[in-house]
């Protein structure tokens, strides 16, 4: 079966939120219509998003490291959004394991949000339907586009290429490959939600080296001093050969 | 978890109705056992009206908790997996069990009609009355469960939950039940109101258990688990926005620490202690008044408890919503 799923790369994230804007043009102008704002220049601004990236602090100063994290549905393999869901709006697509709310059938009772432990779906405060996250299903099957940009939009912005799309079901995919190399992990796996999307942790390249291996130069298992002299009656091999 | 009034009137307001209803069929099945004096048949019609008028009261308020109350008839489709599409299929079953229930006695076919004393057969409201008290315990765990049944919530993740619900129900109930009696001049009240001290009693030690359960709940949900990184220290420098958002407004419940302790023991003042006095004092007194301040006071006290349910749960996804920036 096929598992689209995103994979974030937190050692390069940068925390523009270049996806976070994408991520609204493209659905607020797309096919399932507006995502709703008040008061967009007012005081309070507040409004529908799919996508966040938030950033936090690692560490006491002055070792501390920022992490930009973003965050959106992560499609689980098990979503505990659905099966909660009354009406059957919430649903897991089959073909491609994108979990969806159909806004047509959706009647606003915010109990499928509730069952989500990441928080990733948002009520739009003016349609009063659920949303989420749709991993762009309008963008990534449109065969008007080129092939190259039949991804999320949240990918095509992304400008240090931290986030990957693919089939975490196909061992050989970028993302699988990317997950099984660099150490890619689930959110909160203690739930047993089974994420889609993963995370790659922040890495830094070492290199390892001893101490001793600063000190001594040479071979360190070759002992110094003076060479042995053999005796003289001792068959030799010849003049070069040493002990 | 920011409590919404509606699932608040909700969940309280069908509590008292299932109550109620199954005070008056507890009374009936008593009466046919000549354990009771037989009530005449217009206790049961008016009764049944009160318990209806609660019921479709709270099924009401449950229409202002959705965006989209005209698409309701949708909720029944998934009762195969979700809690709270059983309850949209079991209430009205409750509240049409009633409606019969009530229709039978208005009727005269009662255990009091002669056709079935005569001929020692059960009459029609025994029938009914059972089916509907399977419905009203099965209401009563469909509303719990549609809390328990969230595994990462875990203050509500457990059964005291769901016999907090029916215990409640029960208590209230049948305190209204005994106002009730009073009111009609019923022999019942004794009865009616011992139960209700009983059923509050009980109540009484299992919101306490769940309040000592949730006192030591160990969030299984960190920071250390929401983001994947080791590290004992990490603190969030920005949510990724200034303003609110609906994560911000609804898994908040937004109000003061001294407010949240104080409702605590509002609700643990208001639904125990001072009804059961009253309760105490009123079937002693046979007065109305008093039994019916016992019914309200804890009905007070049961909105106060229902927003301390909902206000105590501890949603993971706070974890990424800890400082605006």
């Amino acid at each position: 079966m096929t598992q689209l799923a995103l994979v974030i790369d937190l050692n390069v994230c940068v925390g523009c939120h270049a996806c976070v804007t994408s991520c609204k043009e493209w659905n607020t102008s797309g096919i399932a219509g507006s995502m709703s704002d008040d008061r967009p220049y007012g005081e309070s601004p507040t409004g529908n998003f799919f996508n966040r990236v938030q950033s936090f602090e690692v560490g006491q100063y002055p070792n501390t490291e920022t992490v930009h994290f973003p965050k959106s549905c992560l499609h689980c393999e098990d979503p505990p959004c659905v099966p909660v869901c009354p009406t059957g709006a919430s649903y897991k697509r089959e073909e491609d394991g994108i979990v969806l709310v159909d806004y047509d059938k959706c009647i606003g009772c915010k109990y499928c949000s509730w069952a989500c432990p990441y928080g990733v779906r948002e009520i739009d405060e003016h349609q009063k339907v659920m949303k989420k996250c749709t991993l762009c299903v309008d963008r990534i099957y449109d065969e008007s586009l080129p092939e190259a940009e039949r991804k999320p939009a949240c990918v095509m912005a992304c400008p240090t290429s931290a986030r990957l799309f693919g089939d975490v079901h196909d061992p050989d995919s970028q993302v699988s490959v990317a997950i099984r190399e660099e150490g890619g992990y689930p959110l909160m796996p203690e739930w047993g939600t089974k994420p889609a999307n993963h995370y790659l942790p922040r890495r830094k390249t070492k290199l390892k080296i001893h101490e001793d291996e600063l000190i001594r130069a040479d071979n360190p298992l070759k002992k110094e001093g003076h060479l042995p002299t053999p005796d003289e009656s001792t068959p030799t091999l010849d003049d070069s050969t040493t002990w | 978890m920011h409590p919404a009034f509606s699932v608040i009137f909700l969940t309280t307001l069908i509590g008292v109705g299932q109550g109620l209803f199954l005070a008056l069929y507890t009374g009936e099945i008593y009466s046919t056992l000549d354990l009771l004096p037989a009530q005449g048949g217009q206790f049961y019609v008016i009764g049944s009206v009160i318990a209806v008028v609660f019921m479709a009261a709270g099924l009401l308020a449950s229409f202002f908790h959705l965006g989209h109350p005209e698409r309701a008839w949708r909720s029944a489709a998934r009762w195969r997996t979700s809690w709270l599409s059983r309850e949209v299929i079991v209430l009205p079953a409750v509240i049409s069990a009633t409606v019969i229930y009530g229709g039978l006695h208005y009727f005269g076919w009662g255990m009091t009609a002669d056709v079935y004393a005569v001929k020692g057969l059960l009459s029609p409201t025994i029938l009914v009355g059972a089916a509907g008290t399977v419905a009203a315990f099965a209401l009563f765990l469909c509303t719990g469960m549609i809390y328990a049944c969230i595994k990462f919530l875990q203050e509500w993740a457990s059964s005291l939950t769901v016999i907090n619900y029916t215990l409640f129900g029960l208590a209230s109930g049948f305190a209204l039940a005994t106002a009730y009696a009073a009111y009609s001049g019923s022999e019942l009240v004794s009865f009616y109101g011992v139960i209700a001290i009983v059923t509050t009693v009980v109540a009484f030690i299992t919101r306490v258990a769940s309040l000592f359960r949730n006192a030591r709940i160990k969030h299984k949900s960190t920071l250390q688990s929401a983001l994947g990184v080791r590290h004992n220290r990490i603190q969030q420098r920005s949510q990724g926005f200034m303003g609110g958002s609906f994560n911000t407004r609804e898994f908040f419940h937004g109000a003061s620490v001294v407010w949240f302790k104080s409702i605590k023991w509002v609700f643990l003042v208001l639904v125990f202690p001072v009804p059961i006095a009253l309760l105490v004092a009123g079937i002693n007194a046979a007065s109305f008044d008093l039994l019916a301040a016992a019914f309200v006071v804890q009905y007070i006290g049961l909105i106060a408890e229902r927003w301390f349910f909902f206000a105590q749960a501890n949603h993971p996804q706070n974890l990424y919503y800890q400082t605006v920036g």
